[in-house]
């Protein structure tokens, strides 16, 4: 029960934190509704037409995912089916599911977001995003495999002290988890508000909340690994019939389409003038920084390095990354005609706009909902219905996979590792991750109402930058170094999680605009190239300083690590089926 | 896994060889991404007006978009490269050293 406690008063101390915002965030909310609507809604409730297709596409996909999460139950027994789906995932439906994790609501109706307020600045985000994946395939994906269980801290802590190296890389999953949580919720509340306007937006966050709790306790990786394939589906789908969709309206001309858009957006000519969004200032160290954690982030999100798991060997890891890659790629050039396309149908339509005499493109329903309006445009209800329909359904596979993730860096890596140092049974850990997903799925529910009103790509984004600066370095550092110590890679992660996470507070986006402190005394948004750098130093020189017998032992232990890490001799086997 | 086949993988001269063939493979391409990559950033940066030129003069599309989008399509081809590389050379000697190794 000690762990119960422990992790308890540790999500306590987390929504105690939270908790000054979400006082200000719920203000803000208030006054956001203008009291005109408030009293027609109070009113006359009824004439607030219920989208019915998409609430019963909805519901048939809550119905058949809750089926696959029956389904999976019977067959989760061990801690390897709970963590890992048994091991016996192939290449393709890992890499639908990797493109499913990859494929957020952030993303999909993010960069539609981005793409409408800044045209082509967009792109430059999916291209970050996208270019991850090659670098993890090269130079991670199956030494990952080869040398992991269930967790990337068992691969960092493989030839390191487990104790302190787990905990530093447990402390770091949960960061990153919890912050893109907070994106996906706040998305998930948007839409399904909108949407049902009768479901008030905390109604909705709390309904994803319990659908989350129910698909990863009772169905673990199995169940959050299909609900992940259907939904890539259903997503690649979607978004393929909305780009044909524009691309007709269009008349199949990319010139039309751009030309259009120009003419459309009230900045016109600038959508395809600026490389930074439109109303900031261009500046060089940004744009990089931005880069480096775009493409570095990819390579350090828990809830992704985890599906290498899943895999029967390191030949379906590397398969799955390859499918993964092609369909995210083929993915965020449909987003980005989508957003364009969103430009053209939606930007000067009264029925979507807040106030279409505003230069800004103030949406009803908050600054996500592009994507979700132009498949309106284009397919009346019953598109608009199975779009956000799927943009649901994604939020919610997502979401599932981000808690199991962070589940199973309290259970595998804090509770059985650090605290039972081993001697818990795989009953007893599976038991601290249903806990710890009960925990989490409250924690996205207050989170998802505190950041109410933020852009949830920018959020996302937040993430990359403590996933770049400290599981990325370290996991690299202790596959490519023999130099790497124990306390190299402690305080050296220690220094990626407190430098990113302070300034980040420091920085535009928490300071300025969450806090409301006036200028940032930090003044990038991606802390990115001081704190990455600083890491790797840090590491370097910490390792290097390191004389400890302990220290000898770990770096004498590379090679048989290395002959697993390039063999996979010894590697967790797969399931046979 | 034993010490002792670790030992034998380990001195075995096709082990060094794989690793080396395959760290070249992968380092190069890694490199090649992110030349691609950061030469498409640092342009972001240092010279965005090359980026936000018109493909033609009658036309709206800026450079930028272009390598964009090839960024994408060549990141995809570089990962097909390095799976088809992997698949059919460093696969079947992976397992000849294993089973060498086991013996």
């Amino acid at each position: 029960m000690k762990i119960f406690k422990s992790t308890f008063s540790a999500f306590l101390a987390l929504a105690a934190l939270f908790f000054t915002n979400l006082t200000f965030a719920a203000d803000a909310a208030m006054s956001a509704v203008t009291p005109a609507s408030a009293v027609a809604a109070a009113a006359a409730p009824a004439e607030v037409p219920v989208n019915w297709h998409a609430v019963v596409m909805f519901l048939i996909f809550v119905a058949v995912t809750l089926v696959i999460t029956y389904w999976a139950a019977t067959r989760t027994k061990t801690a390897t089916d709970f963590y890992a789906a048994g091991r016996g995932i192939t290449g393709l439906q890992n890499g639908m599911a990797i493109a499913g994790d990859y494929m957020s609501a952030a993303s999909f109706l993010g960069i539609a977001a981005l793409v409408y307020m800044n045209g082509f600045y967009g792109l430059i985000f999916s291209v970050g995003w996208l270019v991850g994946w090659p670098i993890i395939l090269f130079l991670i994906a199956e030494r990952l495999r080869n040398l992991g269980k269930y967790t990337y801290g068992d691969v960092v802590s493989f030839r390191l002290s487990q104790g302190p190296v787990r905990t530093m890389a447990a402390i770091g999953s949960l960061i990153v988890v919890i912050w893109y949580l907070i994106g996906q919720a706040v998305g998930a509340g948007q839409l399904l508000h909108t949407l049902v306007p009768q479901i008030s937006y905390r109604e909705s966050i709390v309904v994803v909340g319990a659908l989350i709790i129910i698909y990863v306790t009772f169905g673990g990786m199995k169940a959050t690994t299909w609900v992940q394939i259907i939904k890539a589906g259903l997503l690649l789908g979607g978004a393929t019939l909305m780009a044909i969709g524009v691309m007709s309206h269009e008349g199949f001309s990319f010139a039309k389409l751009f030309n259009d858009a120009v003419a459309a957006h009230p900045k016109h000519l600038d959508i395809m003038k600026s490389v930074v969004p439109l109303g900031a200032k261009a500046n060089p160290i940004e744009s990089i920084s931005l880069g480096l954690t775009l493409m570095l982030g990819t390579a350090g999100l828990p809830h992704i390095l985890m599906r290498f798991f899943t895999v029967t060997d390191s030949k379906a890891a590397r398969k799955s990354v390859l499918y993964g890659t092609c369909f995210i790629g083929f993915f965020y050039v449909l987003t980005f005609i989508i957003g364009f396309g969103a430009i053209v149908l939606v930007a000067n339509n009264p029925e979507y706009v807040e106030n279409v005499t505003k230069s800004v493109l103030a949406l009803k329903g908050g600054g996500s909902m592009p994507a979700v309006y132009l498949s309106h445009a284009l397919g009346g209800d019953l598109f608009l219905g199975f779009i956000a329909a799927v943009a649901f359904a994604t939020i919610l596979a997502v979401v599932s996979g981000l808690t199991l993730a962070g589940a199973s860096a309290l259970s595998h890596d804090i509770y059985a590792r650090v605290i039972m140092k081993g001697n818990a049974t795989e009953k007893q850990e599976v038991w601290v991750s249903k806990l710890s997903v009960i925990g989490l799925g409250i924690l996205a529910i207050i989170l998802g109402i505190a950041f109410e009103k933020q852009n949830v790509a920018y959020i996302v984004a937040l993430t990359f930058s403590i996933a770049a600066c400290t599981n990325f370095p370290i996991l690299a550092l202790s596959i490519f170094w023999r130099g790497l110590t124990t306390r190299g890679a402690v305080v050296g992660g220690y220094t990626g999680i407190f430098g990113s996470i302070g300034l980040l507070i420091i920085g535009p986006t928490v300071w300025t605009k969450v806090l409301g402190m006036g200028p940032a005394i930090f003044p990038y948004d991606f802390p990115t190239f001081v704190v990455l750098p600083a890491v790797l130093i840090v590491a370097y020189i910490v390792s290097k300083t390191d004389s400890s017998e302990s220290g000898a032992k770990e770096r004498a232990a590379y090679d048989a690590q290395m002959v697993r890490a390039e063999t996979g001799l010894g590697a967790e086997v797969g399931a046979s089926h | 896994m034993s010490a002792l086949i670790a030992s034998k993988i380990q001195s075995n001269p096709k082990y060094l060889q794989l690793v080396r063939q395959r760290d070249t493979l992968a380092w190069t391409l890694s490199a090649l991404v992110c030349v691609m990559y950061f030469g498409f950033t640092l342009m972001i940066a240092f010279a965005p007006d090359v980026l936000t030129q018109p493909i033609a003069a009658d036309s709206v599309i800026p450079m930028g978009m272009l390598m964009g989008v090839g960024v994408i399509f060549f990141s995809c081809v570089l990962t097909g490269v390095y799976v088809y590389k992997a698949n059919t050379v460093f696969d079947p000697i992976v397992n000849e050293i294993v089973r060498e190794a086991s013996k």
